[in-house]
């Protein structure tokens, strides 16, 4: 089924019993050409990706939960293509440039919504450091501005320009970043590869990975045995302990992230603001709630749920540069586990076993990936190579000191 | 998170900054012949399980004394705390 404006009129003059349920629950089969772990937003977009933009047929998703449930459905849904380097910068724009026909694309309303993103400067090194940043993303096609302290007090008015220790002096913004519902993300997604024949398993927890003379052949699931000729894994901060199934260690570590959610309020907020000078970020949903946080706990967790310094940190945070936000209540907060890496930068890539694949350390900023992420899999479980905005999400990076590390921090996955 | 050093007795888990898994207190041989797949795994590879984790928690505004920390990772429940320099001496560092 199509969904439009006019399916949306003839099921309201119908009584509303033309909706269909968005995608089957669909029963194990014996076996797979592909099978993918985890459905996540990474998870679903790849197998949709498989179908509809490789040609793939015979394809399930295994999820241990409900489509949704991790950090797909968790994140403060920041989209944008603000990188540095070169193994990133054109991964992350081909992702916004995907954002950008994604509804029309999967036919669903996933609210993607280009208000744009400012990272605000507070000292001189630091508005060099951006600058450099803004004309390395206008090299790789994205779009990045300068905007002087005068410019950004007539567009945001409210923000506390005279912090005595972290004064505003100006903001790299990119005006087509922005904000997408994300569990639409999952169900468009969902819905999609749905409707070109995937099977979307909930409640299927893979426990084991079955192997044959070195090559994977199926995965043991709470289900039972399902067999397949390649495996994808997609389990975000779950990474390690599926890969541990085939006693592989990674360069992550999994850690917890919060986020929190105001009272709604009236709009306030044009688009998302990050502070340059701790760790805030901040933006307001379409129901008013302003959508916040910042740095994760920094300590091993697979817990998703946090302690309450991070909370205190954020909120000093926000006091820091938009004292107004005192005055708001906070409604809701929760945490999801995060893949941090030891570079910051993810991995796509084939693992030493033959027929299992890995996508994987995407750290706080996996969801402006998801459809980037899920392509360049599918890319790589269909033709058995690299997409080539993918090339260097290698595992074997590290080994040959290859490190995508925006931030400059080294191996300590807590700092970047 | 309290964190309960073996001598300071119950501290604000704040008061401390996080390395990672206690493996690190293993730094290979750097003149092995195989000392380059040594440090790919020692620097980069961990096991970051879901359960139990020995870690390194420095008492940066303590004493600055290294602690090996036994925490679950799922339950943030820590059930023991050492002094990482009497756990490396038992692994034989330093002799
Ligand atoms: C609080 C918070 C804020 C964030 N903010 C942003 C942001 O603003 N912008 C941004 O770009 N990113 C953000 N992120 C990061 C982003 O959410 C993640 O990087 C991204 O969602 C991870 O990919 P995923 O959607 O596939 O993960 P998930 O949704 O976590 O999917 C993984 C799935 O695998 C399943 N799974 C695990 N183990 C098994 C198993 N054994 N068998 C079967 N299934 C299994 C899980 O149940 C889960 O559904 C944030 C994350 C958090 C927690």
């Amino acid at each position: 089924m199509r969904y439009s404006g006019f399916r949306v009129i003839k099921e309201a003059l119908t009584g509303h019993k033309g909706w269909k349920p968005t995608w089957r629950d669909a029963e194990p089969q014996p076996e797979y050409d592909i099978i993918i772990i985890g459905g996540g937003g990474h998870g679903l977009a790849t197998a949709y990706y498989l179908a509809k933009q490789f040609g793939q047929k015979r394809i399930a998703v295994v999820e241990k939960g409900w489509i949704g449930g991790g950090n797909v459905g968790r994140n403060t849904t920041i989209i944008r293509s603000n990188y540095m380097l070169d193994g990133n910068e054109p991964f992350y724009e081909f992702s916004l440039k995907l954002w950008e026909g994604l509804e029309q694309d999967f036919n669903y309303n996933a609210m993607v919504s280009q208000r744009g993103i400012l990272n605000l400067i507070h000292s001189d090194p630091q508005r060099d450091a951006f600058v450099r940043r803004g004309n390395a993303m206008i090299l790789n096609g994205a779009d990045a501005e300068y905007l002087s302290r005068e410019q950004l007090q007539e567009e945001l008015p409210f923000l506390n320009y005279d912090n005595a220790r972290f004064p505003i002096k100006g903001g790299l913004a990119q005006r087509r970043g922005g904000t997408v519902r994300h569990d639409a993300v999952a169900w468009g997604y969902a819905r999609g590869a749905d409707q070109h024949g995937v099977d979307i398993i909930q409640n299927c927890e893979v426990k084991g990975i079955r192997q044959k003379n070195g090559k994977a052949i199926g995965v043991e699931t709470s289900r039972g045995f399902i067999g397949a000729k390649k495996i994808g894994c997609a389990v975000a901060g779950n990474s390690s302990r599926i890969m541990g199934m085939v006693n592989r260690k990674l360069p992550i570590e999994s850690h917890v992230l919060q986020a929190f959610v105001s009272e709604g309020l009236k709009p306030v907020l044009p688009g998302v603001i990050t502070f340059g000078a701790g760790h805030f970020y901040v933006s307001q949903s379409d129901k008013g709630g302003l959508v916040f946080g910042g740095d994760i706990d920094g300590y091993n967790s697979y817990a998703q749920r946090g302690n309450l310094p991070v909370v205190e940190d954020v909120c000093e945070g926000g006091m820091a540069i938009m004292p107004m936000i005192g005055r708001a209540r906070v409604l809701r907060m929760w945490g999801g586990v995060m893949d941090m890496s030891m570079d910051g930068s993810p991995i796509i890539d084939k693992t030493d076993i033959e027929g299992l694949y890995f996508n994987g350390g995407w750290c706080y900023g996996g969801f402006k990936a998801t459809p980037a992420s899920g392509w360049c899999f599918a890319h790589l479980l269909a033709k058995d190579e690299p997409h080539e905005t993918a090339t260097a999400y290698r595992f074997d990076r590290f080994h040959k000191g290859l490190m995508i590390d925006e931030k400059g921090m080294g191996a300590q996955p807590n700092l970047h | 998170m309290i964190i309960n050093h073996p001598l300071l007795g119950p501290r604000d888990s704040q008061e401390f900054t996080y390395l990672g898994d206690m493996s690190l207190i293993n730094r290979p041989d750097w003149e092995a012949d195989d000392a380059v797949d040594q440090f790919h795994e020692y620097l980069y590879l961990r096991d970051n399980p879901a359960g139990e984790h020995k870690e390194l928690w420095f008492h940066e505004q303590g004493d600055r004394s290294w602690l090996v920390v036994t925490r679950n990772t799922l339950t943030h429940d820590i059930t023991k705390v050492e002094i990482a320099k009497d756990i490396a001496r038992q692994m034989g560092r330093s002799k």
